[in-house]
């Protein structure tokens, strides 16, 4: 048991447990907020790993905007403000989802446990070597990213003009 | 020094858990928290991978990032699509019969 082995048994105890939270819970909003602590915890992970700048854009993009992102959706949608039972499915339909997800992690873990014997030393990653390999050997995938987002940007434009003349009908 | 074993478990702790929330929630924007945590598992893989050495290009670290500007897309088109759903029906049960007539009243 070393230092590392320590301080990411508690960030991932941390992430883990708020990730239940966060799939389990029945207000809707506290959803979003565990959702907000398992992927802070998640960053240290990163930390803990030794991966600077991958937490960092975590906490900048995930923790920063997507969470935002999904609490508007949850204001637009008019979310309910306290516990509702009806977000989730009903019980038998749980227990089958529980079993999946227990038989996911098993399968997950009889593959890689045995891949993680011993312990190693962490390689340091540079922020300069990170950055060199993207914009040298990664720069076209890098540039297909950008075509990406500017793509699901024009997309979700696209998505929500469209829809807006057949509410009108509706109406 | 660290053990591979704990960020492997910690890992598939999280993509299972994220399978139980796409599975077992019904709100459409609790499904997509469930994506999230899936992502968030396969990228702490990618970063361990990255860290436990042998990685030439480091493609742990970069792929990761992309992972993360890729879940970033996808949460804008999915909320997109949720808000364009919930205009047109009125409520985002995905467990709800598909007419949109039968039961979209309620906005």
């Amino acid at each position: 048991m070393t230092s590392l082995d320590i301080a990411f048994l508690a960030t991932g105890a941390i992430t883990v447990a708020a990730a239940l939270l966060a799939v389990t819970t029945r207000h809707l909003v506290h959803s979003a907020l565990w959702l907000v602590l398992a992927l802070g915890g998640l960053a240290g992970c990163y930390l803990v790993l030794g991966a600077e700048l991958v937490a960092l854009v975590q906490v900048l993009v995930y923790v920063g905007a997507v969470v935002v992102l999904v609490i508007f959706a949850m204001m637009l949608t008019r979310a309910p403000i306290g516990p509702s039972p009806d977000h989730s499915t009903s019980r038998l339909h749980r227990l089958l989802a529980a079993v999946l997800g227990a038989g996911v992690t098993a399968l997950l873990l009889a593959v890689l446990l045995p891949l993680g014997g011993e312990a190693v030393a962490r390689t340091p990653v540079s922020t300069n070597g990170i950055a060199e390999d993207i914009f040298g050997t990664w720069v076209w995938p890098f540039e297909a990213l950008s075509l990406l987002l500017l793509i699901a940007l024009i997309g979700a434009f696209a998505v929500s003009r469209l829809t807006r003349p057949a509410g009108e009908v509706r109406r | 020094m660290i053990h591979p074993a704990l960020p492997y478990a910690v890992a598939a702790a999280l993509i299972g858990i994220g399978t139980y929330g796409i599975l077992a929630r019904r709100n459409a924007v609790l499904v997509l928290i469930g994506v999230e945590l899936v992502l968030g598992g396969a990228g702490l893989l990618l970063v361990t991978a990255g860290a436990l050495g042998g990685d030439r290009w480091s493609s742990g670290n970069v792929l990761t990032l992309f992972v993360i500007t890729i879940a970033a897309a996808e949460v804008v088109l999915a909320l997109a699509v949720i808000v364009a759903v919930f205009r047109a029906r009125g409520h985002i049960d995905i467990t709800a019969p598909a007419d949109p007539g039968a039961n979209g009243g309620g906005s």
